[in-house]
């Protein structure tokens, strides 16, 4: 199976790689996936108290090209959004953009997850209630 | 030498054709293209004499004699042919198979094929370095036991199985035993009387042969086995396998196997120097594992887990220049990693982040160093993105995280 040039430009070049101090409030972390399945993303969010926009994003990923495309491609896209405008991001949108093919849309679900891990996360923390999020299947 | 790219480290899949064996093979596609089966004039004769001259040419490499050779298109052909063959033939004795739980799938779904029509079969598992329990064997041996199927060497890891003490025991119980030697034969010296088999499955395209033929070895002396023929025609090779034989695949075959005969000692000896430095280079990476009995071992295969970083997202890192396979299966439907390995006691997370190299004829040492270089690279780069990585260096108990599974 050959990757899309959009995955291998994620894959080679990731963006927001790394870790954003989880102890603050204004930071989400959202930690989903398994390492017994292969795929394991982390995905954090910094939301900017004043405006409320979600001023930075930072992943890792424990998983195939796609999955590490998924997280990153997920991470330019938080970037600059309200937090609730985050939380309309949908895994087809990534499909879309990566040209994923079937097998992978489970990495597309996870990212999707793992945004609205981080969101809810930063949702508990500042004492908003949890979205319970609608199950997609993997 | 100068560096050739790509790098092919997936010999165990398949190797490349000896151009030597190509050669033999031409004039048997268009010049000498008549039926062995056709006795009554040239075109036949000048096929059977070929067909001959290559069953003699595969008896020698694992010393048997040129009758018991049963050309097929493949090892999964005589994997099938073994099993069911003597199932069919030996069910007046019993109706129990004995194999274990790493053997290749063409051995596994053929055994799960005799339990639907009415057989039992014991699935023996290994020891963590992948060889099974001898005492185990034994104990699983019954009164309607016609048949031990247990590999030569494995596939993924390299493992060699204890063949010989295995075919000791098959025979103190009066129960053949049939080995599926494709990753074995032509790689390191088989000897079917010294080792006591019964029944032999390999393939030329895993020895720098075409695709497409294999053989089936079958004891004719002390004991003498038959199978039940499995296709039905002509009755071609002693009426165990029908069908026009494929002539310039089993020239193809006898040649390949002429050449392994030859060089395969030197050729051993260079690609354990190879794969050994290799593994070592590899190893100075923390945390990676060489899967598998590091003694008891094919000389050009290593599998080795590159723990907290996943196979399929490793391979990506360099599989525009470097061919190889990977236990993990993130592409697969039930996204399950290598039975084999999991077989062996590694977790998923370990069996996710395997590598298989498998080295051949034609890997340089210039090629090796590549490979090297490129991996420890990419293992680095991916660590440092991998979340796993960092909890694992901050001292996070991974195993102690409840992880949601799919």
């Amino acid at each position: 199976m050959a990757y899309s040039d959009k995955v291998i430009d994620h894959y080679s070049n990731p963006k927001n790689v790394g870790t954003l101090d989880k102890a603050k409030t204004n930071v989400g972390t959202g930690l989903v996936g398994a390492p017994e399945c292969g795929d394991v993303m982390r995905l954090q969010i910094e939301v900017d108290e004043e405006s409320g926009l979600i001023s930075d994003a930072k992943f890792k990923t424990f998983g195939c090209g796609s999955a590490i495309a998924s997280s990153s491609l997920a991470t330019e896209w938080l970037k600059g959004k309200t937090v609730d405008q985050a939380l309309s991001i949908d895994n087809m949108d990534i499909v879309e953009e990566l040209n994923l093919p079937p097998v992978k849309i489970h990495c597309s679900v996870l990212a999707e997850d793992a945004i609205k891990a981080a969101i809810n996360d930063y949702r508990v923390k500042n004492g908003l209630p949890e979205l319970v999020a609608e199950k997609k299947a993997h | 030498m100068e560096l050739k790219l790509p790098v092919y480290l997936d010999n165990n899949a398949t190797t490349p054709m000896d151009p030597r064996v190509l050669e033999a093979m031409l004039p048997y596609f268009v010049e000498k293209f008549g039926n062995a089966a056709s006795r009554n004039h040239s075109f036949g004769w000048v096929a059977e004499e070929a067909v001959d001259y290559a069953r003699e040419q595969v008896a020698r490499l694992i010393n048997a004699d040129p009758k018991e050779i049963i050309f097929t298109s493949g090892a999964t052909e005589a994997d099938n042919l073994a099993i069911k063959g003597v199932y069919e033939m030996y069910s007046s004795k019993g109706n129990h198979i004995i194999t274990a739980t790493t053997e290749h799938k063409a051995v596994l779904d053929t055994c799960k094929h005799i339990e639907k029509m009415g057989g039992q079969v014991t699935y023996l598992n290994v020891k963590e370095d992948g060889l099974i329990d001898l005492e185990e064997l034994e104990k699983a041996i019954t009164d309607k036991t016609i048949l031990i199927a247990i590999m030569y060497g494995n596939n993924e890891t390299g493992v060699i199985m204890p063949i010989r003490e295995i075919s000791k025991i098959a025979r103190k119980h009066g129960v053949l035993f049939f080995t599926d030697g494709t990753q074995a034969v032509g790689k390191i010296p088989v000897d079917v009387n010294a080792d006591g088999i019964d029944l032999m499955a390999f393939s030329g395209h895993k020895m720098y042969g075409p695709k497409g033929v294999g053989a089936l070895y079958v004891r004719r002396k002390n004991p003498r086995v038959k199978v039940t023929s499995q296709m039905d025609g002509g009755g071609h090779e002693r009426g165990m396998r029908s069908g026009t034989l494929n002539v310039p695949g089993i020239v193809g075959l006898g040649k390949a196997c002429e050449l392994c005969l030859h060089e395969m000692e030197s050729e051993a000896a260079r690609l354990s120097k190879m794969r050994d430095r290799l593994e070592k280079s590899l190893m100075e990476l923390e945390e990676t594992y060489v899967n598998g009995s590091r003694e008891h071992r094919l000389p050009h295969v290593s599998n080795i887990s590159f723990k907290y970083v996943e196979g399929e997202g490793l391979m990506m890192g360099f599989n525009k220049n470097i061919a190889l396979s990977s236990g993990s299966a993130c592409t697969s439907a039930s996204l399950e990693p290598s039975y084999v390995l999991k077989a062996l006691g590694l977790g998923d997370d370990l069996a996710h982040s395997s590598l298989r190299f498998g080295l051949g004829r034609f890997t340089t040492d210039e090629q090796i160093d590549f490979t090297i270089d490129a991996i420890k690279t990419t293992v680095i780069k991916l660590r440092e993105m991998s979340p796993l990585w960092e909890m694992f260096k901050e001292g996070v108990d991974i195993n102690a995280i409840e992880w949601a599974h799919h």
